[in-house]
């Protein structure tokens, strides 16, 4: 009894706790698993879980940030292989998300010394999940019901310009057939790299809608590119993070990776088997789930209306 | 069940010159009686290693010149303690503000400590008045919470240190067991305090105080270090003296983590 007690729990260095190794271990596994199924990275699932897991919120971040990059690489390796990723396009994107992501790990180390981190972060989950799996579900059941019908299921409608193709600087992008001008993709990658240092994702859920509906990327290029994309950012957020904020815990983030990158690949057997509308749907569920699920916790009257902090992370 | 890392620990009840004490800080004396308190732990070091989920400090101790008929009655009382380094603390209060929970107002502290366990042979209130206990910061309610910086008018500071404590305790840095310290010979007695998993890495101090007749005799204290070991020593370190270094090795770890993946489980 008393071998198998020790071998559950693990010490985390940098969150300074103990935690249940199965349970970190499951929580990568399953979100890997729909990371993998619906072509996401999994940095907006991780980082709640382990916020309602009793992670302080600032390692959950940095932590999060960390794990996508291992997922990202997975999945980006996969599109490079297959060809399906526009590197110049996600240089310029890069671009814009170092500049963000810099800015955002100041705007973090602000919040967290005026102790409004946690809301700020719960609050940006709460509008983004919201707003994007509310679009994605409304488009998505839309698609089911006109393949019912046996309806064109389309999502770019070529020939069709919005105000952003008429934007100056503009750039030839060979893979993704396009000529674009840069200010709207430096600006998504910058807006991109803000969520990713305050919040620890990806930001793949905003960016893939943003890129296929905005910028009328081909498809096909949208998720490698984007991947491509994340794994720099992430990466720099991490770093960022590290030297500034301490947060990054090394041990949590490598038990997430690795149940998170088995996961994905069942996630991805089970996803190939799913039609593309399907999945956005029940992406589009996840998403709100999840954004419900923190909202509700910013409304209802909590437990302990005080907290406590004291060292680094608080209790 | 409890997985417990722990030194067992030993007292050596010897007799020492009470002259040899006076000069040491770590003691204080209340010269009026002739009894002396020796407390002993087996390290003065706590590893926390990766399987750490708290520990169970037993501290063993002897009085010295006590008295024979007093120690029958059970006149004598001993508090130990283990206190947690000192950080500073603040407590923040959550208020509705347009229908959602916000921290409105805090109150910082000046350094307060991490942890607090403490054991005693009755219950404190039984043991001495309130005002001498106070006076040496025995017991969760003792706890000194002194404000520093803002503290508004001040008619919520009782609240906030109220919220401080319970939740300390409900998080297991504050802990008590009013009938801790148990007798086992006539002057020998053990004493068992706990070490929760969250502990704070730091200097601690294991405090006992022995009171006759709900009057203060001595005071003792010995110093705990709580260190991380091996690789966790090792992660903290290089996260906080090398943390560019340490940012660029997450890195690492997550792209080969990916990139093994996707060479493993590839299936074209």
């Amino acid at each position: 009894m008393d071998a198998r007690g020790r071998k559950v729990t693990i010490y985390l260095p940098i969150a300074e706790l103990s935690v249940n190794v199965f349970v970190i271990l499951g929580m990568g596994a399953a979100v890997g698993f729909l990371s993998g199924m619906f072509g996401v990275g999994g940095g907006f699932l991780i980082t709640p879980l382990l916020i309602f897991y009793n992670i302080p919120p600032a390692v959950a971040v940095a932590t999060g940030a960390n794990q996508v990059v291992a997922s990202s690489v997975s999945g980006a390796l996969a599109h490079f292989r297959r060809g399906t990723l526009d590197i110049k396009l996600g240089l310029v994107l890069l671009a814009g998300g170092l500049i963000g992501a810099t800015v955002g790990v100041q705007i973090f180390s602000a919040l967290r010394r005026l102790g409004q981190l946690d809301l700020i972060i719960s609050l940006l989950y709460v509008v983004f999940l919201g707003s994007i799996g509310g679009l994605m579900l409304w488009e998505s059941v839309n698609s089911i019901r006109r393949a019912a019908k046996n309806g064109p299921v389309s999502l770019r409608k070529p020939g069709q310009h919005n105000w952003v193709h008429r934007l100056p600087f503009k750039m030839r992008f060979k893979r993704s057939k396009l000529y674009l001008s840069v200010i709207p993709i430096i600006v998504l990658g910058f807006a991109i790299g803000i969520l990713t240092s305050v919040m620890g994702v990806g930001g793949g859920f905003i960016m893939v809608p943003a890129m296929i509906y905005l910028l009328r990327i081909p498809t096909s290029v949208v998720i490698g590119t984007s991947l491509f994309q994340i794994i720099f950012v992430t990466a720099f957020t991490t770093v960022v993070h590290a030297t500034t904020n301490f947060s990054v815990d090394i041990v949590l983030a490598w038990l997430l990776m690795i149940a998170g990158v088995v996961g994905a690949q069942y996630g991805v057997r089970v996803g190939q088997k799913m039609r593309g509308e399907q999945l956005r749907a029940g992406l589009a569920l996840l998403v709100l789930a999840v954004g419900i699920r923190l909202g509700l916790g910013l409304v209802i009257p909590p437990d302990e209306v005080y907290s406590v902090i004291s060292g680094s992370f608080g209790f | 069940m409890r997985a417990l890392l722990m030194g067992p620990v030993f007292l050596i009840a010897s007799c020492l010159a009470a002259a040899a004490q006076i000069a040491d800080p770590t003691v204080t004396i209340n010269d009026k009686f002739v009894e002396r308190i020796d407390i002993g732990i087996s390290t003065n070091e706590i590893a926390i290693a990766s399987d750490f989920s708290g520990a169970d400090i037993t501290v063993f101790g002897a009085i010295d010149r006590a008295d024979e008929l007093l120690l029958a009655t059970f006149a004598y009382d001993v508090v130990v303690s283990l206190e947690g380094p000192r950080l500073p603390t603040t407590v923040r209060r959550k208020e509705r503000v347009a229908g959602i929970w916000v921290n409105r107002h805090s109150i910082s502290f000046s350094p307060v400590p991490a942890s607090y366990s403490m054991s005693s042979t009755r219950p404190l209130g039984n043991i001495t008045n309130m005002m001498e206990l106070a006076s040496r910061d025995i017991g969760i309610d003792n706890i000194r919470l002194v404000p520093t910086g803002h503290i508004g008018d001040g008619s919520r500071l009782t609240e906030f240190r109220d919220a401080l404590r319970r939740i300390k305790q409900i998080g297991g840095l504050y802990q008590r067991d009013p009938t801790g310290v148990q007798f086992i010979s006539k002057a020998l007695f053990k004493a068992s305090v706990r070490l929760p998993a969250n502990i704070p890495v730091g200097e601690h101090q294991v405090r006992a105080v022995l009171y006759k007749n709900g009057e203060f005799v001595m005071e003792k204290v010995i110093p705990l270090r709580v260190v991380k070991t091996g690789l966790e020593q090792f992660i903290f370190n290089l996260a906080h003296v090398h943390s560019f270094f340490y940012g660029l090795i997450a890195v690492m770890i997550a792209v080969v983590t990916g990139w093994l993946g996707s060479v493993i489980f590839r299936k074209d």
